[in-house]
C-alpha cells in the first residue's frame, strides 16, 4: 500500500452564496497519476486554488506528506513541495523561456542581495547550478531550442510545456496540472502523455485536471469526479466511466 | 467649572453646525468632480489624472468671461450664467480633446503609459493656464447676491445654498441619465464589458467621448462653484482639489456613480469637521494647516483596508 | 543589430569603447568647466545625483514594476537627516561617513514603512497611494516647526556642512599632488564614483536571483508566488533598496547644496525622476542613465535660452520661461508615450514587449 501523499478532508469554499466546494474529501497516493474531472464550473480549479494557498478554505483540512497544510501563502505551499500550472497559462511573458524556468528554482535557492552584489563563490556556484538545471528541464520538456525566446512569443503548445518545466524546477513532490492538454491536437496530446508518464517515473506524483476523456482514462490511475462542488465518485477510470451519477452529471439526465 | 464646560460644549456645538454646513458645501463640490473620475474609471479603468486641471480651467474661463462682462450692465446672475456656459463649453472641448489625443491611442498599452500621459496632460493644462492667466490669484467679483442666513446658530450664505442645491440637481440629472435613458444604458454596458457592448451595437468610442464630455461639464460647474465659494481662482487650484475628489470617488467605490456622490459628501464632512476640531483634539500640536493630510490619510486608509470603497463591489482575481 | 549588441559581440570593441568612455568621464568636468562655465559644471554634478535617484527608482518601477509616485520622499529623508546632523540647526556636526550610511538606512526603513501598506495594491492605485505618502512627507516637513522646531518649516535648513572626505572639505579647492582641484570638480569625481558604484550594484542585482524574482513579480505576481517567491518580502526589499539609494542621493544633495527646504521635494520632483526612468527606457540601465542626463540637462538648456531667444525674436520676454519649460515638458511626456512608449532607449526585451502590444492593438 503506497503512502498517502495528499489527503483532503471535507474541504469547503464558498463565494458569497455560491458553494464552490462542498465537503470534498479525497486522497492521492505517492507515485499516482490522479485525475480530477467534472463539468465546467464543478469546482476543480477552485480546489487547486485552495490546495495551493490562493484561496483560504472555509472548512475542512488538507494534509500533505503527513503534515497539515496551513491555509497559508502560496509560496509556502511551493516550499512544502506542491507545484502547479494554470488553466490560462501564467508565464512570465517578457522573460525568456530559460529565465522562466530559472525563476522556478527560486524556492530551492538562497542567494540574497549581498551575494548578488558580491558574486561570492557560493552565489556563483548557485547561479551556475540554476542555469544548468534550467537547461536540463528545457530539454526534458522539449523546448530547449527556444530557450532564449520571450515566453509570450512561443507557440501555445510550447508555452504549456514551458509552464510544466517551470513547475518542475521547484522540485515538487506533487505536480498539479490544470488542463495541460487544453487546445492541443492529437499529436501534442500524445506527447504530453509521454511527458507526464515520464514525470511520474522520475518520482513526482501528478494531480491532473482535464477534460480530454481519452487522456484521463488512459493516463490516470484513479479519478475523482466533482459536480457542483461536491465529489460524486472516486475510483479507477474504468469504474468511474460507467457510474450513473457521473454520466448524469455530464449529460444532465439518466441515460436509458 | 460647570459653566466653563457648558460654554465649551456650546462653542463646540456652534463649530459643529458650521462645519457641517461647510462640509456639505465642500462635499457637493467634491461629489461633482468625483463623478468625472468615477465615470472615466468605470468605463476605461483609467485614472484621469488631468481631471482636476479641467476643473481649474472651468474656473479660470468662467472668471475671465465674468470679468469681461462686468461693465456690460447685465445683472450679476446673468453674467455668472454666461460665464458658466462658457466654462462648460470650454471644459467639454478640453475633455474631448484629452481623450482623443492622449488616451485613445493608448487604450491597449500597458498601464504605465496612459498614467504618464495623464500626468503630461495635467502639466500642460496647468502651465497653459499659467501662461494665459498669470501666476496671480484671481478674485471672484462680488456680483452675486450674497445674503447670510442663520441656521441653528451657524451661518450659511445664499451662494452656499445655491451650490448645494445645484449640485444636488446635477447629480439627480446624472442619475436619471444613467438609469433612465438609452444613452445611460449604453454607458453602463460599456462599463461592464466593452467588447460585448460593441457586439451589441454600441459605438464605444462615442460613449467614451461622451463620458469625458459629461464629466468635464460637471467639472466646469464645480470649478465655478469653487471660485464663487472661496472668491478666488488660481492656476494651481486643480491639483489638490483633483486629488481629494479622487479620494472621494475611491471612498465611495470607484466606478460607482452613487458611490462618488456619497464619497464626495462624506469626504467634505470629514475634512471640515477634522479641520475644525483638530486643534482642540491634539492640544494645539497639529493645526488646520494639516487639513490636506486628512484626505490623503483617508485615501490610503480606504485603499489599504477597503479598496472596494463603501458601496463598491469586491473584485477578486480568478487564477 | 543595435550598437550595444554589436559591442557585446566583439570583446575588443567593447574594451576600447569602455576605455574611451572612461577617459571622457575623467576629463569631462574640465571640458565643461572651461568650455561652458561653472554653472554648467554644477548642473553636471546635479545630473549625477539625479542619475543615482533614477537608478534607485528603476529598481522599484523598472525591475519590480511597482509604480511609485512618491519616491522623492526618500530623497527628502536622506537630505533632511544630513541637514539635521551636520548644520548649525541643532549644532551637530557629525562626519559624512556616518551620516550618509545612516541616511541610507533610515530611508530604507521608510521604504519598508511606506511600502508595507501598498503590497496588495496594483497599478494606478499603488501610484496614487505612493503619491499620497510623498505629499504627506512633504506636508510634515513643511509644518514640523511648531510647537517643536524640527525641520524649520518652509524656510528650510541652511548652512549645512559641506561634504568632507576626512579632513578635506570639498567646498574649497583641494591640493592634490601639486594640482589644485576646484570644488565643483572634486564633487564631480565623488559623485561619479558613487554613481558608478550604484550602477555596478544595480547591474549585479539585475542578473541575480533577486532581480529575476522582481521581474517575475512584475510580470505575474500569482505565478511568482507559485514559484515560491515570498512576494511580500521581495517587494519590500525593492522598496527598501530603491529608497536607500534615494537616501544616499539625498545626503549628497544636502551637503552639496548646503541648503534644504520642502520645496525641493514636491510631487513634480517625483514625477521628474519617474520620467527619467520611464522615458529613458524602463528597466534598462543605460536608458535610465540617459533619461537622467537628458531630463537634468535639457531643462537647463531651455532655461538658459528661453529668455534670450524670445528677446531676440520678439524684443521682449513674452512668455514666462518657467511655465514654458514645464509646458514643453508636459508635451514631451505625451509625445514620448504616444510614439515611443518603451522609452528612448529601452532594453531589447522591453522593445519586443511593446512591439507585441502594438500588434495586439492592430488586431484589436
Amino acid at each position: 500500500m503506497r503512502e498517502r501523499l495528499l489527503e483532503a478532508k471535507g474541504v469547503a469554499k464558498h463565494f458569497g452564496g455560491v458553494k464552490a466546494l462542498c465537503d470534498v474529501s479525497l486522497s492521492i497516493q505517492q507515485g499516482e497519476i490522479y485525475g480530477l474531472i467534472g463539468p465546467n464550473g464543478a469546482g476543480k480549479t477552485t480546489f487547486f486554488n485552495v490546495l495551493t494557498g490562493l484561496y483560504h478554505p472555509d472548512g475542512g483540512e488538507l494534509i500533505f506528506a503527513g503534515e497539515r497544510l496551513e491555509a497559508s501563502a502560496p509560496h509556502k505551499v511551493a516550499q512544502r513541495g506542491i507545484a502547479r500550472t494554470f488553466q490560462n497559462i501564467r508565464l512570465f511573458a517578457n522573460m525568456s523561456a530559460m529565465e522562466n524556468v530559472m525563476v522556478g528554482r527560486h524556492v530551492r535557492t538562497h542567494a540574497g542581495v549581498i551575494g548578488a552584489v558580491l558574486h561570492n563563490r557560493a552565489t556563483c556556484a548557485e547561479e551556475a547550478a540554476i542555469r544548468a538545471r534550467a537547461e536540463a528541464l528545457l530539454h526534458y520538456v522539449g523546448v530547449a531550442d527556444r530557450a532564449n525566446e520571450l515566453a509570450k512569443n512561443l507557440s501555445y503548445g510550447d508555452q504549456r510545456r514551458l509552464e510544466i518545466a517551470r513547475a518542475l524546477a521547484t522540485d515538487p513532490k506533487l505536480l498539479a496540472l490544470d488542463e495541460p492538454a487544453a487546445g492541443m491536437n492529437g499529436t501534442e496530446t500524445a506527447q504530453l502523455r509521454v511527458l507526464i508518464e515520464g514525470i511520474r517515473k522520475d518520482g513526482v506524483t501528478v494531480l491532473l485536471i482535464e477534460h480530454d476523456v481519452k487522456l484521463v482514462m488512459g493516463l490516470c490511475d484513479r479519478v475523482a469526479v466533482l459536480d457542483y462542488g461536491a465529489k460524486i465518485c472516486e475510483d479507477v477510470p474504468g469504474v468511474v466511466q460507467k457510474d450513473p451519477r457521473v454520466i448524469e452529471a455530464y449529460l444532465g439526465g439518466a441515460v436509458a | 467649572m460647570y459653566a466653563d464646560a457648558a460654554f465649551f460644549s456650546l462653542a463646540l456645538m456652534d463649530i459643529f453646525i458650521q462645519q457641517i454646513i461647510n462640509g456639505l458645501v465642500l462635499g457637493s463640490i467634491y461629489a461633482l468632480v468625483a463623478l468625472g473620475y468615477t465615470m472615466v474609471y468605470g468605463i476605461m479603468g483609467l485614472i484621469n489624472f488631468a481631471h482636476g486641471e479641467v476643473v481649474m480651467i472651468g474656473a479660470m474661463v468662467a472668471l475671465a468671461v465674468i470679468r469681461m462682462l462686468l461693465d456690460s450692465g447685465l445683472p450679476g446672475i446673468v453674467i455668472v450664467l454666461i460665464g458658466l456656459a462658457a466654462a462648460v463649453l470650454a471644459c467639454m472641448a478640453v475633455g474631448f480633446t484629452i481623450e482623443r489625443v492622449a488616451y485613445r491611442p493608448l487604450r491597449h498599452a500597458p498601464r504605465l503609459a496612459p498614467l504618464i500621459t495623464a500626468i503630461g496632460v495635467s502639466i500642460v493644462l496647468q502651465n497653459l493656464a499659467m501662461l494665459v492667466w498669470g501666476r496671480n490669484y484671481h478674485a471672484f467679483p462680488p456680483i452675486l447676491p450674497s445674503s447670510e442666513h442663520e441656521v441653528l446658530g451657524a451661518t450659511i450664505t445664499s451662494i452656499q445654498i445655491a451650490i448645494i442645491l445645484i449640485a444636488a440637481l446635477m447629480m439627480l440629472g446624472l442619475m436619471l441619465l444613467i438609469h433612465r435613458t438609452r444613452l445611460g444604458r449604453a454607458m453602463r454596458a460599456t462599463a461592464e464589458n466593452p467588447s460585448i457592448a460593441q457586439l451589441m451595437g454600441v459605438d464605444i468610442n462615442r460613449i467614451i467621448s461622451l463620458t469625458f464630455i459629461i464629466g468635464s461639464a460637471l467639472a466646469a460647474v464645480a470649478g465655478l462653484m469653487v471660485s464663487a465659494n472661496y472668491s478666488i481662482a488660481h492656476y494651481y487650484m486643480g491639483f489638490t482639489l483633483g486629488l481629494k475628489a479622487f479620494t472621494a470617488a475611491v471612498l465611495g467605490g470607484i466606478g460607482n456613480i452613487a458611490g462618488a456622490m456619497l464619497g464626495g459628501i462624506l469626504l467634505g464632512l470629514i475634512e471640515s469637521l477634522g479641520a475644525g476640531y483638530i486643534g482642540d483634539l491634539t492640544g494645539g500640536y497639529f493645526g488646520s494647516n494639516y487639513q490636506d493630510v486628512f484626505a490623503f490619510f483617508v485615501l490610503i486608509g480606504v485603499l489599504v483596508f477597503r479598496p472596494s470603497g463603501l458601496i463598491g463591489e469586491k473584485v477578486s482575481e480568478r487564477a | 543589430m543595435s550598437l550595444i549588441e554589436n559591442l557585446r559581440h566583439s570583446r575588443r570593441a567593447a574594451i576600447v569603447a569602455t576605455l574611451l568612455l572612461g577617459v571622457l568621464l575623467a576629463v569631462l568636468p574640465f571640458l565643461v568647466g572651461s568650455g561652458l562655465g561653472n554653472s554648467w559644471l554644477r548642473i553636471l554634478d546635479f545630473a549625477l545625483i539625479y542619475i543615482m535617484l533614477a537608478l534607485g527608482l528603476n529598481i522599484v518601477v523598472g525591475f519590480a514594476g511597482l509604480l511609485d509616485l512618491g519616491y522623492i520622499a526618500f530623497y527628502a529623508v536622506g537630505a533632511y537627516l544630513y541637514a539635521l546632523l551636520a548644520s548649525p540647526h541643532f549644532g551637530l556636526h557629525l562626519p559624512v561617513w556616518l551620516i550618509i550610511p545612516a541616511g541610507a538606512a533610515l530611508s530604507g526603513l521608510f521604504g519598508v514603512l511606506l511600502g508595507a501598506p501598498t503590497l496588495r495594491l496594483r497599478g494606478d492605485y499603488l501610484a496614487i497611494v505612493t503619491l499620497g505618502f510623498g505629499e504627506i512627507v512633504r506636508i510634515f516637513l513643511n509644518n514640523l516647526n511648531a510647537p517643536v522646531n524640527i525641520t524649520n518649516g518652509p524656510q528650510g535648513i541652511s548652512g549645512i556642512d559641506p561634504l568632507r572626505l576626512g579632513a578635506v572639505s570639498l567646498a574649497k579647492p583641494i591640493d592634490l599632488l601639486g594640482l589644485t582641484i576646484p570644488s565643483l570638480h572634486a564633487y564631480y569625481y565623488l559623485f561619479l564614483g558613487l554613481a558608478l558604484l550604484i550602477v555596478f550594484i544595480t547591474i549585479r542585482l539585475e542578473n541575480s536571483r533577486i532581480g529575476r524574482a522582481w521581474v517575475a513579480i512584475r510580470e505575474d505576481e500569482i505565478a511568482a508566488k507559485a514559484c515560491g517567491i515570498n512576494t511580500r518580502n521581495i517587494k519590500l526589499l525593492a522598496f527598501a533598496m530603491g529608497a536607500s539609494f534615494g537616501g544616499v542621493a539625498g545626503g549628497l544633495f544636502a551637503g552639496f547644496q548646503a541648503f534644504v527646504s520642502p520645496e525641493s521635494f514636491s510631487l513634480m520632483e517625483s514625477v521628474m525622476v519617474l520620467c527619467m526612468v520611464v522615458l529613458g527606457g524602463m528597466g534598462n540601465i543605460p536608458g535610465v542613465i540617459l533619461g537622467g542626463v537628458l531630463l537634468t540637462i535639457l531643462p537647463e538648456v531651455f532655461r538658459h535660452s528661453a529668455g534670450p531667444v524670445q528677446q531676440a525674436l520678439f524684443g521682449r520676454v513674452l512668455l514666462d520661461p518657467e511655465a514654458l519649460r514645464m509646458l514643453l515638458f508636459g508635451l514631451a511626456l505625451i509625445v514620448v508615450m504616444l510614439y515611443r512608449p518603451a522609452g528612448i532607449w529601452p532594453s531589447t526585451t522591453r522593445r519586443r514587449e511593446f512591439k507585441g502590444d502594438a500588434s495586439a492593438r492592430a488586431t484589436a
